[in-house]
């Protein structure tokens, strides 16, 4: 069953002839591990921000688990998903326990149920619960903030999380954790995963199937293998030969 | 001088307590009248743009000329003077919430705005924390403001420190000029001492 359904999407920014997200079209199984992959200014990070209604449409239809989210209120829709961008942005003035709980604690839950579910979260992204719930996010490091941002979005078990380049300010090595972490979570607990970056290795690792996006247009969008084998165009196989260039460097080095 | 406070010490007194009123009353009114327009002004830049040109226009205006300006639509005394302290302080007041609460880091708002708060609760929640110590500045420079100015308001019966200097003026009395004088600049500089430790401890 479709989760997520792009119809003929469009989005224009005011003072700009170019479409930014230009006639997409496409449809997402529910437990799909999607990556959106291109590079700067191709649409990628405005498809997911349409998707939960940061931006609106200037036409098309964006359908998520069988309702039009034109006919849905924003906060509750954006709610229901989760969203982490790049830079995680986590609340400053307030602990983790209280940036986690961050949504809970407007919809007023009790104070019990936030702190196991805080302390739940904590170990599900493993860090241990005691040492970092009273700690502040100038305290952590760029991997452990990033961890923190996923628990806070976990925080309500959405079933459709969107993710905007989370990895792309962390280290290799850190990103490599996070990236196996990541697809620990989405399998033991069969969500549905957005994830846009501009890494093709990134994306043709995490991802069940691929979007290649590039000016707003959608290029192609299946299975690793099948963009390898069977490029849609000649951009996407002009990415996939220069990941290619990269391997035989490496094997050449060896 | 200390002989003049020596015999009139209820006058001295009387004078400071009246500016102490006086600043007191106008810092809650303007507290308030702030607190709205800033709601306001957060919703569109483009009403907030208008309303900090609207107030600095006020500013630029010499203050005993609004007060004069008032007088035949409120008459003399205190209530005018309330007035115009609070139009006066708007200025400074909508200028530092706004300018601090624009100026929180972009990603902190985006990321609380895009994991379901309202633009209400980033306001309150998000926004407002961490813009307190910006905050906190423009009331201080508002009191200080009100401070000064007030002495002012003396010239339309408003009371406060300003009778002294008036009418030290007027009879070419040094001792009350000087108390006047003396005792204005005290005050806006020890309150502006005292709110600024409390301004770094936030």
């Amino acid at each position: 069953m479709s989760v997520i359904q792009y119809e003929n999407v469009c989005k224009k920014f005011a003072g700009s002839s170019k479409y930014a997200v230009d006639h997409v079209s496409a449809e997402i199984e529910s437990g799909e591990f999607i990556t959106i992959l291109g590079s700067s200014g191709c649409g990628k990070t405005t498809l997911l921000k349409l998707t939960n209604r940061l931006y609106d449409p200037d036409d098309g239809k964006i359908i998520v688990e069988g309702v039009d989210i034109k006919t849905v209120d924003p906060v509750e829709l954006r709610r229901r998903l989760g969203y982490v961008i790049q830079q995680v942005g986590l609340f400053p003035h307030m602990t983790i326990k209280e940036n986690i709980t961050v949504i809970p604690s407007l919809m007023k839950w009790d104070k019990r149920r936030m702190d196991e579910r805080a302390d739940e979260l904590l170990k599900l992204v493993g860090l241990e619960p005691a040492e970092f719930r009273d700690r502040y996010p100038h305290q952590l490091s760029g991997g452990q903030q990033q961890r923190i941002g996923l628990a806070r979005v976990l925080v309500l078990d959405p079933d459709i999380m969107l993710l905007d380049e989370p990895f792309g300010a962390i280290d290799a090595i850190t990103r490599l954790n996070l990236q196996n972490e990541l697809l620990r979570i989405q399998g033991s607990l069969g969500k549905t995963i957005l994830f846009v970056t501009h890494d093709i290795n990134e994306a043709f690792k995490m991802g069940n199937r691929v979007m290649v996006m590039n000016e707003g247009r959608l290029l192609q969008f299946d299975t690793p293998r099948e963009i390898v084998q069977h490029p849609a165009d000649a951009f996407v196989k002009s990415l996939i030969d220069s990941a290619r260039t990269q391997e035989k460097f490496w094997e050449g080095a060896l | 001088m200390i002989e003049y406070i020596r015999k009139h010490p209820e006058k001295v007194l009387g004078a400071l307590t009246e500016h102490i009123e006086l600043v007191l009353i106008t810092l809650v009114i303007s507290l308030v009248i702030a607190c709205l327009l800033t709601l306001l002004a957060m919703r569109s830049e483009r009403v907030s743009d208008a309303l900090n040109n609207l107030f600095s226009v006020l500013y630029s205006v010499p203050s005993l000329a609004l007060f004069a300006l008032l007088i035949p639509v409120t008459g003399l005394g205190r209530t005018t003077a309330v007035i115009v302290l609070t139009l006066y302080n708007q200025y400074i007041l909508l200028r530092s919430f706004t300018a601090g609460l624009r100026d929180v880091d972009p990603a902190v708002c985006e990321a609380a705005k895009g994991i379901g708060m309202t633009d209400m609760q980033i306001l309150t929640k998000i926004r407002v924390p961490l813009a307190r110590r910006a905050i906190f500045a423009g009331i201080r420079l508002a009191v200080v403001s009100t401070i000064g100015i007030g002495t002012i308001a003396a010239s339309i019966n408003a009371g406060g420190l300003g009778t002294l200097l008036f009418e030290g003026l007027r009879t070419i009395n040094t001792p009350k000029i000087l108390w006047g004088s003396v005792l204005s600049a005290l005050l806006a500089v020890s309150i502006n001492k005292l709110l600024k430790m409390v301004e770094n401890r936030l």
